[in-house]
């Protein structure tokens, strides 16, 4: 409850289509409303609910993140590389990838603050040399051979994806932040006025720079994630990741001009996206079906959010 | 030459939210004539002029132009039908050239629909230049060219349209003296091919100069409408001023006070320039000017939004460099911005939101003394709103503006710049609002009041600075003045 709490009616929009679609399927399927089936879906989603909440705080200030896939790819390789059994222990692989995630962030965040460089362009660079350097640094082959300790965080923990745990503390911390710090009531005012913010005192460059570092952070937590699930660092990892998470964060009514969103609307629409993809597998749609129905979902969903808008 | 009416205006009325812009304005402008229109800011004469060229609709009464009823949905439909209006701030299509500016709206095309005939266009351009004698290559960027020679385009692309009544707002405010010369010259010859010229401006000499009639406008009455040659500039001022003004503040002793702000030859290059003096505890500061004289850049820099470039600033005594609004917040300084829109309000936030931005000291914010904070500021302001929680844009523009001062004060400060802080709010916020800044001021807070309502600075400073052109150009004690005086050290000379 806590993470609906100050998100808008239009959240409950969402949360109440999302139940219509889940009682839909269950009728069809009765394999869908399964708990083995619904925990499928959260580790479904677990990566890009992750991306998901780190660019929310980034789309709020007013910008965006593209080079998330690519972070994530990097992450990953630099994570996995540390994670050969015997080598280091679980902490330092852990560290790393998301340190390297936090530093990709950190660079957008300069670049954009600094450099005045466009969001969308600063972090298309940050997509194409973080790419880059995942397979430099891999020398463009999966890194394998992991640790078991290191691939467990793939696994279960008393029944429960380990994934799954990680997206549900990301979301309550974030919400909890930007709902009660004050950095966070500032990410809002950035991205609702930056001007305003700046004749209230507030540095908005640093409220930039921690949005894109944290975005950074949590690009490198689903590396991670992501490289022990699938048990290698995969440099060609996390191709086009970053426009799932953007979709999801609109869909969950968050602003792409920024100062509107919570974190609530986006952990139900990255559901959303998890549910319909998890429904057409159920009802044997080819992913190809999958990818048209998931657009035409994306761009109606933001439809009916504008029409509510103006009413 | 007593011709024919080009223009009837008959009992127009528009009002915004919260306040009433226009009340039964009727005047006539006579067809081939220069029409001046005079009034303070806010008088009403943009708003007048935005009617006539459909960007905006009034709410009751008739214009009639050529004797026909004029029915305009937009600037671009009021130009074909011969009204152009050339704005202030110049808004070209900068990367085209002049040529494609002039024909902006209706290329010429050949071969099909949408094909441009370039040098059709081109000759065009040129034939529209050539009767204006200007010496303009059509075919440079309009971002290479001065202030005064977009002018001539925007000019030029009136008399493309074979506009018969052009608007001019303040053309002259960001060109040289040689430059006014040459568009007075034009002008002139425009008028001499029958073109009417409506023509805005706040300086006595150049309406003297050029006009034929001047209607003058006051708080959004027609005043009057009389031929130039029977105006002087003093009785011009006292027609655009000419109210009955409210009786004069409580006096405060302005002697030994403590001084909170010291101000020591402040400038900022193209701003203002060599700015010096002091603000005192319990003090009101009034700081009158017209626009652009640069009173707005001069607070900026002293809340270092847009610091300034040499000069020190003194509070309480001591020697302070305040490069952001976070360390003028720090230093006890609180600015109300003019523009509330662009830096007093984030529009998506909630009113309680709002309140608190620039005051929330812990990193952990106290949910519950913070509405308490912003039931309290609502109530002590009469905040007008549905609840804390509402959005701050559904509130009416005086609403708002209490919003940006309830949360001005809430971070306690020694020293309240206000810029134009009624502007745009209705007869009873206004009041409401005057009260405060006296109750304020009582209570030893300084504050530095900027604003172009001659009557409001008259009413509420026991001091008053004027600006002009970036300096300082007089100091009055408010008792010992009159808004002529003030006026003549405001209009540029």
């Amino acid at each position: 409850m806590r993470l609906m709490r100050s998100s808008s009616i239009k959240s409950w929009g969402l949360a109440i289509a999302l139940v219509l679609i889940c009682l839909a399927l269950s009728l069809a399927k009765p394999g869908f409303l399964t708990i083995p089936n619904l925990l499928n879906v959260m580790r479904q989603i677990s990566i890009n609910g992750i991306l998901a909440v780190g660019v929310t705080y980034v789309i709020l200030t007013g910008g965006v993140d593209l080079s998330l896939g690519s972070l994530v790819a990097v992450s990953g390789v630099v994570a996995a590389s540390l994670a050969h059994p015997n080598q280091h222990i679980l902490a330092l692989p852990v560290l790393m990838g998301v340190l390297t995630g936090t530093l990709g962030g950190a660079i957008n965040g300069l670049v954009v603050t600094r450099g005045k460089v466009a969001p969308f362009i600063a972090t298309l660079g940050m997509m194409t040399v973080a790419r880059g350097l995942a397979l430099v640094l891999s020398s463009g082959r999966p890194v394998s051979n992991l640790s078991a300790e290191f691939t467990r965080l793939g696994g279960d923990l008393a029944g429960v994806p380990i994934p799954v745990i990680v997206l549900a503390a990301i979301a309550c911390l974030s919400a909890v932040f930007l709902q009660n710090l004050r950095l966070g009531r500032y990410i809002y005012a950035v991205g609702g006025n930056e001007m305003a913010a700046t004749a209230s005192g507030i540095n908005v460059a640093a409220v930039k720079m921690f949005s894109y570092g944290t975005c950074g952070a949590l690009a490198g937590v689903a590396g991670v994630v992501l490289a022990a699930r699938i048990t290698t660092g995969q440099p060609n990892a996390g191709v086009g990741y970053e426009l799932d998470a953007i979709a999801a964060v609109v869909i969950g009514g968050t602003s792409l001009s920024g100062g509107v969103g919570s974190i609530g609307g986006t952990i139900l629409g990255a559901l959303l996206i998890g549910v319909i993809n998890n429904g057409l597998d159920l009802l044997n749609v080819t992913s190809y079906y999958q990818s048209i129905v998931k657009g035409v979902i994306i761009v109606g969903a933001v439809c009916l959010d504008q029409k509510q808008h103006k009413s | 030459m007593p011709g024919r009416h080009i223009l009837h205006v008959r009992n127009l009325c528009k009002s915004f939210p919260g306040a009433q812009v226009l009340t039964n304005v009727s005047l006539d402008v006579q067809a081939g004539t220069i029409h001046a229109m005079m009034g303070e800011n806010g008088a009403g004469k943009s708003t007048l002029m935005k009617i006539l060229v459909g960007l905006q609709t009034a709410d009751a009464g008739e214009i009639l132009f050529n004797g026909q009823p004029w029915r305009i949905k937009n600037p671009h439909d009021a130009l074909k039908r011969g009204v152009a209006m050339i704005h202030q701030e110049l808004l070209p299509f900068r990367n085209l050239s002049v040529a494609e500016n002039i024909a902006m709206g209706r290329e010429p095309t050949r071969w099909f629909p949408g094909w441009i005939d370039r040098p059709a266009l081109a000759l065009e351009a040129t034939r529209v230049l050539a009767r204006l004698c200007s010496p303009l290559a059509p075919g440079r960027k309009m971002m290479d060219l001065s202030v005064a020679e977009m002018q001539t385009v925007e000019i030029a692309k009136a008399l493309a349209y074979d506009a018969s009544l052009i608007i001019m707002d303040e053309p002259t405010s960001a060109i040289s003296q040689r430059e006014v010369d040459a568009l007075f010259n034009l002008i002139r010859d425009l008028k001499q091919r029958g073109v009417t010229v409506i023509y805005i401006s706040h300086k006595m000499d150049e309406i003297f100069r050029i006009a034929d009639a001047i209607t003058v406008l006051r708080d959004g009455y027609h005043i009057t409408t009389r031929p130039a040659h029977e105006l002087d500039d003093r009785q011009l001022i006292s027609l655009m001023v000419g109210r009955e003004l409210a009786p004069p503040a409580p006096a405060r002793s302005s002697c030994q006070r403590e001084p909170a702000l010291e101000v020591n030859r402040l400038t900022l290059p193209g701003k203002f320039h060599d700015i010096s003096f002091t603000l005192h505890r319990g003090e009101i500061l009034g700081l009158a000017g017209l626009m652009g004289a640069g009173r707005t850049e001069l607070v900026s820099a002293i809340y270092g939004l847009a610091p300034a470039a040499s000069g020190d600033i003194r509070i309480r005594g001591r020697h302070l460099t305040i490069t952001s609004p976070a360390a003028a917040l720090a230093a006890g300084i609180a600015l109300v911005s003019e523009d509330r829109k662009l830096f007093g309000l984030v529009p998506q936030m909630s009113v309680q939101h709002n309140l608190t931005l620039s005051s929330l000291r812990q990193h952990w914010i106290n949910r519950q003394r913070e509405a308490a904070l912003a039931d309290s500021q609502i109530q002590t302001f009469a905040i007008k709103v549905a609840g804390r929680h509402q959005r701050v844009m559904h509130l009416s523009g005086g609403n708002q503006q209490k919003v940006v001062l309830a949360k001005a004060l809430l971070s306690n400060p020694d020293i309240l710049i206000l810029d134009e802080p009624t502007r745009g709010i209705d007869i009873g916020a206004k009041t409401e609002i005057y009260a405060l800044i006296n109750r304020l001021a009582n209570a030893g807070t300084a504050v530095l009041l900027v604003s172009s309502e001659l009557p409001e600075l008259l009413l509420l400073s026991d001091r008053l600075l004027v600006m002009r052109q970036g300096q300082l150009s007089a100091r009055f004690n408010t008792r010992q003045t009159s808004p002529q005086e003030i006026l003549k050290f405001a209009m540029p000379a």
